[in-house]
């Protein structure tokens, strides 16, 4: 009972299982947090807006892009995953969703930024559907902590729309 | 000459009752396990519902060696969300964030298009031939949390089998020597 090997065990196991509540705590401990983020986005430039030789509608345009994430961070924040979206219907697809841009803030300074940038992922639409369309921009994050439950939530602006005819 | 002589004798004084004990001991410890990984997956709705990460795709967020606690609901899957898919003809899962999705109006379907955060192209690569999207039939989960690090010893015990027989002969040779 009171060997080498039992000892070890019985050391290996409750270290493991503190370790574990402890991951599990902090991760509750996130729930504690109430975040209070902001986000604008402007459409400074649509810079041409073709349809490609398959058939698909392509734009490219130049955003304004400011954010206060500050309120997001907590302890057991890893880094903050956002990224912006556009969002419209299609006769064809209830929902279209096209990642524009995205970034990784690894630290709470870095949190409230702005950043004048075209869109870093080819903005294509399954179809040609995109000439005088109204389009959402969302604004998402996904917390990353440093171990336990990821949160994700997001932020909708309203009111972009694509020209009516190709550039 | 001595000592086989006295391991021989050894053996034969094994009574079948112990032996049956510890078996019975040894097949319950192991169906347990086996019970709580299948509940999980139950649970979960995953095929899989602990995934270890393997490369640095989805760096600086997972690095290799953490483990992904996956869950499956029926909730349409969206932008930004970490998901585990298969490519058809391979069998490695992969671990990447969706950037695009197309729903279709009739069928509820979805085309998913996935890049890892670190890789500056998104997954049409490592798509089969031909294919341009993710359905939803390819994809094993959504990541919901995860725990650093302790993904390392299934890594090593896949990348170094010697070590896994040397872990499972000791096991092994523990449980038959111990006394109870």
């Amino acid at each position: 009972m009171h060997s080498f090997g039992y000892r070890l065990n019985g050391l290996l196991t409750f270290s493991l299982t503190i370790l574990a509540i402890m991951c599990a705590i902090t991760s509750l401990s996130d729930n504690l947090n109430t975040p209070s983020p902001s986000a604008e986005i402007q459409i400074m430039n649509i810079n041409w807006f073709q349809k490609q030789p398959q058939g698909n509608d392509e734009v490219s345009l130049t955003m304004n892009i400011s954010a206060d994430l500050q309120s997001l961070f907590t302890w057991n924040t890893k880094q903050l995953f956002i990224f912006v979206a556009a969002e419209y219907e299609t006769p064809k697809n209830s929902l279209n969703q096209v990642s524009l841009w995205d970034a990784i803030i690894p630290a709470k300074e870095h949190a409230k930024f702005w950043i004048h940038t075209s869109n870093k992922y080819r903005f294509v639409d399954q179809g040609n559907n995109l000439r005088g369309k109204e389009f959402n921009l969302t604004l998402h994050w996904h917390v990353m902590p440093k171990t336990g439950k990821m949160f994700a939530d997001k932020i909708v602006l309203t009111g972009y729309s694509f020209p009516e005819e190709y550039r | 000459m001595g000592w086989i002589g006295d391991t021989v004798d050894s053996v034969k004084s094994i009574q079948i009752r112990q032996l049956l004990t510890q078996a019975v001991s040894l097949g319950m410890i192991v169906t347990s396990a086996l019970i709580i990984w299948k509940g999980l997956m139950c649970i979960t709705g995953s095929e899989s519902p602990v995934v270890v990460v393997l490369s640095g795709s989805m760096e600086p967020g997972f690095k290799r060696g953490d483990i992904l606690f996956l869950h499956m609901s029926k909730d349409p899957i969206r932008a930004g969300e970490i998901v585990v898919f298969n490519i058809d003809g391979r069998e490695i899962p992969i671990v990447h964030r969706v950037i695009k999705v197309h729903e279709r109006k009739d069928t509820g379907e979805v085309d998913v298009l996935t890049k890892g955060d670190n890789n500056y192209g998104d997954d049409r690569l490592l798509y089969a031939q031909g294919q341009l999207y993710l359905q939803r039939n390819h994809i094993m989960g959504r990541a919901v949390g995860f725990l650093p690090y302790v993904g390392w010893v299934t890594i090593i015990m896949t990348e170094k089998p010697i070590i896994k027989y040397i872990l499972i002969g000791a096991l092994g040779l523990l449980v038959i020597t111990s006394k109870d």
